[in-house]
């Protein structure tokens, strides 16, 4: 049991790490073999050193993007959460609303971005706003789906004892909609960021300096590849974070009871 | 004293689909009657407009003695479903207890003492604290009946709840159940395809046709209850199953020719 458990970490979080590593250690090795300009591509270790020397100023760009990264997922959860409330009260609500729900999802932020910078007069705001409607539709997607996923013989249960619309929806729908909830804040968190990035890089070109993805236009701009590819590097590890973090938040509220969060021996 | 007075109900579905003709049909109060009949037949409908989960499209239903069946529904009657139908978030306490939290069923001032004596009554006292998927099928169901029970029901209707477990649990919990329905005095409207598992359990076996449904024919079982496993061997329950069975042939010959 122990032992199982002992592989099932080490393949969970040592097999990327390795697999990180080699890579890591390969990108190392070519671009020395090859003395590789650092304009062009630079070493790990070149880009570990930017990021210990430039540190003070790329570390108050990721506060920034993760202000507005956190920000932006907690309006899409609350957006999201309360419309999925309303589409699961009707189904002429939800059929009234869900194409302009989808309309948030295909249209994309680049065109929008610059408009909603022009209109909310607060950059940091707009930022919020752009980053948020890149979130939002996974949450409400998924949350609608998991509200009207109930077991139809606990809905005649509630119907029975007469239960009423509230106590149906807190001690019913909710609950069966926790799994479906969290594989969508899975996929948001990552949206959130993604959006927070293109937004800044649409207020950068306007003149706001501040997040990660200024800095990589910034660096872009004066050839400073190591940099770049340091903020990359901070970007792609904020991702990883958070979506560690909202597995972290799906296994405490789910892992005693739904299959996707139980422990498994495999 | 009748527990439920079916008078010429029938169902029609809003696509066209007549499940049951008009049925007539009384239950005594502290009677355990079986409805047994062919797969698609309505035993599951008339049993749901028992329970008010469906309206029938005509005639009436009365429940306790004349009362008004609106006003009756949620407090005396509790309904046991094919599968056990449990809140997988929620250990096996919380689902027991879920009809006196929804505060409709009945007093709920002595919740904690209520939900302990359904919890013995179905032998799970020591797995109040359990999830339902570290449970067994066969205890799912028990948990399934103790939420049932929870509200002290006067009639508890089941609809076939043991269709889904092996036969050696099946035989545990039917025997379980024969007990149970022995001590609390409960009135019973039971649904199974079991020919065996209704003479067992049931003071009456009422045999229904193929859709649209009605009652064809009804057999009294008279023997002693409770009854244990010496009545599933014994002559007497042979020839209820066989007089059962054949009203069962009987009541399933049109769809036959009609199939032919």
């Amino acid at each position: 049991m122990m032992r199982a458990r002992v592989h099932g970490l080490a393949l969970r979080y040592g097999a990327p790490f390795a697999v990180g590593i080699a890579l890591l250690s390969a990108w190392q090795i070519i671009v020395t073999a090859y003395a590789v300009p650092s304009y062009l591509v630079p070493s790990p270790l070149a880009i570990l050193v930017t990021l210990q020397r430039d540190w003070a100023l790329l570390s108050r760009s990721l506060v920034f993007t993760l202000e507005i990264t956190l920000a932006a997922l907690l309006c899409a959860v609350v957006v999201g959460v309360a419309t999925a409330f309303l589409f699961v009260q009707s189904k002429v609500i939800e059929a009234s609303l869900f194409p302009y729900a989808v309309l948030l999802q295909v249209t994309p932020i680049v065109a929008i971005a610059p408009l909603i910078i022009i209109w909310v007069k607060d950059t940091t705001v707009a930022l919020v706003f752009c980053a948020t409607i890149v979130a939002l539709f996974p949450i409400i997607a998924n949350t609608t789906l998991g509200l009207r996923s109930v077991d139809p013989g606990l809905l005649d249960l509630f119907r029975m004892h007469r239960a009423g619309r509230w106590q149906t929806l807190a001690r019913l729908r909710v609950p069966s909609a926790l799994p479906y909830f969290f594989a969508g804040l899975r996929v948001s968190t990552g949206l959130a960021l993604i959006g927070a990035v293109v937004a800044e890089f649409v207020a950068g070109t306007g003149g706001t300096a501040s997040g990660l993805a200024y800095q990589i236009l910034l660096s872009g701009l004066q050839l400073n590849i190591p940099r770049l590819f340091a903020a990359l590097f901070l970007i792609a590890a904020t991702g990883i974070v958070l979506s560690l973090l909202a597995a972290l938040a799906a296994r405490l509220a789910l892992s005693r009871w739904h299959e996707s969060e139980l422990a498994h021996d495999d | 004293m009748s527990a439920i007075d079916i008078i010429a109900a029938d169902k029609v579905y809003a696509n066209g689909v007549r499940a049951l003709d008009p049925i007539t049909l009384s239950v005594r109060e502290g009677e355990f009657a079986t409805i047994v009949g062919p797969s698609g037949c309505g035993k599951s409908t008339l049993l749901r407009i028992v329970a008010g989960l469906l309206a029938p499209s005509s005639g009436r239903l009365l429940l306790c003695s004349g009362a008004d069946a609106e006003a009756t529904h949620d407090r005396r009657t509790a309904f046991v479903f094919q599968s056990p139908t449990l809140m997988t978030w929620a250990d096996v306490e919380k689902n027991v207890r879920l009809p006196l939290d929804l505060g409709h069923a009945g007093d709920a001032s002595h919740a904690d003492e209520r939900v302990s004596r359904a919890l013995a009554l179905v032998g799970l006292q020591d797995f109040r604290r359990a999830y339902p998927r570290e449970l067994s099928g066969g205890m799912q169901m028990r948990a399934s009946i103790a939420r049932a029970l929870v509200t002290e029901p006067s009639l508890l209707l089941m609809d076939e709840p043991f269709a889904a477990l092996d036969e050696i649990t099946r035989a545990r919990l039917d025997r379980e159940l024969s007990a149970l329905w022995s001590r609390e005095a409960l009135t019973v409207l039971f649904v199974t395809h079991s020919v065996y598992e209704a003479v067992f359990l049931s003071t009456r076996v009422l045999v229904m046709s193929s859709r649209p449904g009605r009652i064809v024919g009804e057999v009294t079982i008279a023997d002693a209850c409770p009854r244990g496993d010496e009545f599933r061997v014994s002559a007497a329950f042979a020839g209820y199953c066989a007089r059962v069975s054949a009203l069962l042939v009987a009541a399933m010959e049109p769809q036959r020719e009609g199939a032919a």
